[in-house]
Parts: C-alpha cells; structure tokens; sequence
C-alpha cells in the first residue's frame, strides 16, 4: 500500500522543528514574564476608566463649548485644505514614482520621497513641524498635506503601474505628446481609484488631525487633551462624541462617493 | 511608399528577432505579414512606427527616414501612421467619440486636448468615420460597452481620424468570431481602396489573409522566406513558413465567399 503525506516544505527536519517549536515558547514565557504589572495602579486606574466612561454616558457640550466648536472648527480646516493640496502634489509624485513612465533619476527621487513619508508616523512629523512652526494649525496642515503624499503618492504609482499597457501604447501610435498620453491613456485609467482613494485619505486626515492636535499641531486634539488634563472627562466624551459622528459621516459619504465614480 | 531596408532588431544582447528584412510597399497595396508566433511580426511593424526601436537598418516612408529620427521628431511622423490592434486598445473608460478623436492628438497642444476643444473640421470628419464604419448612433456611449465587433471598428476610425498615409495592423481578428473577422478585414480592405492607403497587416489566420490581402509576406524566425501573390502560397511555402502539417485545407472556399459578400452588400 502507498501511503501518502503532506511533506513539511518550510523546515523538512523533524528535530529542527522540535527545537524552533520550543525556542518560540520559551522566548513567549520570558518575555511576558519580563513585562512588570503594578497591580496597584491598575486598581487605581479602573476607577479612573469609570470615571471616564461615566463622563463618555454624559457628555457635556456646553462647559466647553467654544473651545469644542473652534477645535472642531480648525480639524475641519486643515483637513480640508491638507487633502486638496496634498492630491494636488501627490499627483506628479505619484506619476514619477511609476517605473513604467519616468526615467530612472526621477523615478528614484520620487520613490524615496514617498518612502520616507511613508515611513515617518504623523505624529512624529508634527513633532518635529511644531518646533519647527510653533503650535497651531499651520503645523497640523503640513504634517497631513506632507503624509498625503505618501500616501497617495505610492498608491497612484503603483495603480499606474498596473495599468493596461495597449491603450498607452495606442494613444502613443497616434503621435501624441507625453503630457496628452498622460491625460487621455492613463487618466481614464486610475480616475475610479484616485478619487474614491482621496475621500478615503479625507477620513484619515480627520482621524489624524485630532491626534496630532494632541501634540500641539492644532485643532480638536489640543481641546481633547486641555479637557483630558483637567480630569474633564464629560467634556472629553464630547469632544470625542463630535469625532465619531464626523468619522462616521465622512466615511458613510466616502462610500457612497466611491460607489458613485465607480 | 514604405521602403524597409535590411532591418535588425535585437532585444539588448539577445538573439536577434528581425534578420536582415526588406521589402518595399507601394501606395495602395495591402501587405498580409504572415508567420508563426514569435517569427517578430509584431516587433516589424512596431518598428515602422518606432514604438519599437530598431537595431540597424532603415525604414523610409515617402522621404522622411523613419528609422533615424529623434524620439521627438518621431511624434510628427507617427500622425501619419494609423495603427489598429489585436485587443482594440481603445481607452476603455472614454466615449467612442473621445476614441476616435484621439486620433487627432498628435495635431493638437496639449492645451487644446485637455480642454477637449476639437477644431470643428475634426469633429465632422470624426462623425463621417463613424458613419463609415456604421457606428454613428455609438458616439457617446462608453467604449467597454461596445462588442469586439464594434470596439475593432471604432480602432479603424480611431487610425482613420489620424488621416494616415499608411495602416499598421497587428492581428485585427484574433478576438472576434469568424464572421466578424470577415467583416472587419473587409472594412479595412474597403477603406484601404477607397483612400488609395497601403497596409502592413499582420494576421495568423492563412485562409482570411489569402482572401483580403493583395500580397503576402511569409516570416519565419525572423527573415522573410515568403514574397509574393496570395495564390502563390502553395503547400510547400506554407511548410517552410509554419513547417510540416497537413495544409490541404487551408485554401478558402470560393463559394462561400461569395455567398458572404452578397449578405454584406
């Protein structure tokens, strides 16, 4: 009789699973071991949690009510102009960081310019752009117009690079200039995904503006943290009521955009 | 006329697809490129229009040497040059009338195309190509809506709008039905006589070449070891093209043609 199993591609040798098998485990137990627990402070903090949640079941508008609307006011903003701008620049980043139009030095800047955007979190960027601009909006509206461009950047080259290579090579047959091949071959191409890409970056932006805000770039996280620091938790609820409806509205009108173009 | 003189093409240091190739092409004559798959009859014509760059050798239409102009020079020649595809390679998401025009970008600043300012003249002359092609009530419906059919015809008015002086053809019936196919080779026959354009078509289909081409030219491994008459094509120059097979049956069937032709007209 033939028997038959399945052969172990990754590591053939027995023992040397064995051995990696109790390596992992071994380095699990250390390591969750290593990590200390104040069970004191935990207790303390659980009533300090309560104490939040009760403010989140009772929100309160009103004691902050200035500081909210123009927190929210100023989110709204940079997001806004944070978004348009940085389409507007993702755009001839994202065209030269496709390898299939741009020539090599171009694509090569492009590439790593994308790269260490993408690679630096928001809140670092703010860090660093508050001390640069000082505290406030202008910092926040650099901080996401700069993490747009990565973001869009990299997912418009790479959606160029997918695109169907006969109809640039028709449009290229015509006589047309680069700039033409750009607009008529590629456009139509990547317009679907650009746009529902950029409302989906929107979302993002506000999600972000209120976090950098926390670290002085302006907006509803400068209020958030201002009320979190005074122990003002039904304020904070609010505040955080406010970015949940508008999460939520921006994504629900996100989708239904998308689905729209598409 | 379209003068290719000893033709070279190798992809960097690889092994040489085109060998040495030339041949002329009087005004009005309509040239079948037939072969097997990778004999580099899609690299040739691509060469004639520099979307391939050839290795050595010339390519001169009229008086204008084709194969040594710079890549930006080469713009203006490639308007007179209209090429129509295996896949259609229309833009998908466009209108058929933005596909047709498109041909005309190489006459048009950049500005004018992106506002979408025709000149007029161009526009009329889009609307007779459609009509000649019998897609005038298609113009504002998206190009993926279309069938093969008619996407391949809206490729001939696209090529046509280009006002060519001479048609580069790769494949135009691969995708579509045999009836289809018939149609659209006898369209580009048709409107090839009309303006008095020669064609360089590349086609795999033997029978259908016989049928609508005035001269067939025969690649195998890249040199060309056919020249001639589509009724010189005997079994033995069909051996040597694709090698040995049994190609008894590969002479069209006079009676059914003309039964096709009478349908058509």
């Amino acid at each position: 009789m033939r028997t038959w199993q399945r052969p172990h591609y990754l590591v053939p040798d027995k023992r040397w699973r064995i051995a990696l098998w109790i390596a992992f485990f071994l380095y699990l137990i250390v390591g969750i071991g290593s990590i200390e627990v104040n069970w004191q402070r935990v207790y303390e903090g659980l009533e300090r949690g309560g104490r939040f949640i009760e403010g989140f079941l009772n929100p309160n508008f009103t004691r902050r009510a200035a500081d909210i609307y123009s927190g929210i006011y100023e989110s709204l903003t940079m997001t806004v102009t944070s978004t348009v701008v940085g389409i507007l620049l993702s755009i001839p980043f994202g065209m030269g960081a496709a390898r299939n139009i741009s020539p090599k030095p171009i694509y090569l800047f492009c590439r790593s310019f994308i790269a260490v955007s993408r690679s630096m979190q928001e809140v670092i960027v703010a860090i660093f752009l508050v001390a640069l601009f000082g505290f406030g909006a202008f910092a926040g509206f650099l901080t996401l117009t700069y993490a747009t461009i990565g973001f869009l950047g990299k997912l418009l080259a790479e959606e160029i690079e997918e695109i169907d290579k006969k109809q640039l090579e028709a449009i290229a047959s015509t006589g047309a200039s680069w700039l033409q091949r750009m607009h008529i071959a590629i456009w139509p191409q990547v317009m679907p995904r650009m746009i529902g890409l950029s409302f989906y970056r929107f979302d993002i932006n506000f999600r972000e503006s209120a976090v950098i805000g926390i670290v002085g770039a302006g907006g509803i996280g400068a209020t958030l943290n201002t009320s979190i620091d005074r122990y003002e938790y039904d304020s904070a609820g609010a505040v955080l009521i406010l970015i949940i409806l508008i999460v939520l509205a921006c994504e629900y009108l996100s989708g239904w955009i998308r689905k729209w173009v598409s | 006329m379209l003068k290719i003189e000893h033709l070279k093409k190798r992809y960097k240091s690889g092994p040489w697809v085109l060998k040495d190739i030339s041949f002329e092409v009087p005004d009005g004559e309509i040239v079948g490129l037939i072969g097997p798959s990778g004999a580099g009859k899609s690299t040739m014509i691509r060469c004639v229009n520099r979307l391939i760059d050839p290795s050595e050798g010339n390519i001169q239409l009229d008086d204008v040497s084709l194969s040594s102009l710079s890549s930006s020079k080469i713009r203006e020649q490639r308007r007179h040059i209209g090429m129509i595809f295996q896949e259609y390679a229309l833009v998908e998401r466009l209108s058929v009338m933005e596909n047709v025009l498109s041909g005309r970008l190489g006459y048009l600043s950049f500005w004018r195309s992106f506002l979408r300012r025709y000149p007029q003249e161009d526009i009329d002359n889009a609307f007779e190509y459609l009509d000649r092609v019998g897609l005038i009530d298609h113009a504002n419906k998206r190009a993926d809506e279309l069938s093969g059919g008619q996407r391949q015809r809206v490729g001939i008015a696209r090529a046509l709008a280009q006002d060519p002086r001479l048609l580069l053809v790769d494949e135009p019936t691969a995708s579509l039905d045999p009836k289809t196919s018939r149609q659209i080779m006898r369209l580009i026959q048709s409107i090839c006589r009309e303006k008095a354009l020669s064609a360089i078509i590349n086609i795999h289909d033997v029978p259908l070449a016989m049928q609508f081409v005035d001269r067939i030219i025969g690649l195998q491994g890249g040199e060309v070891v056919f020249d001639g008459k589509p009724d010189e094509l005997t079994e033995d120059v069909l051996t040597r093209i694709y090698g040995d097979e049994d190609w008894t049956d590969v002479k069209p069937d006079d009676e059914d043609d003309e039964q096709e032709s009478e349908e058509a007209a």
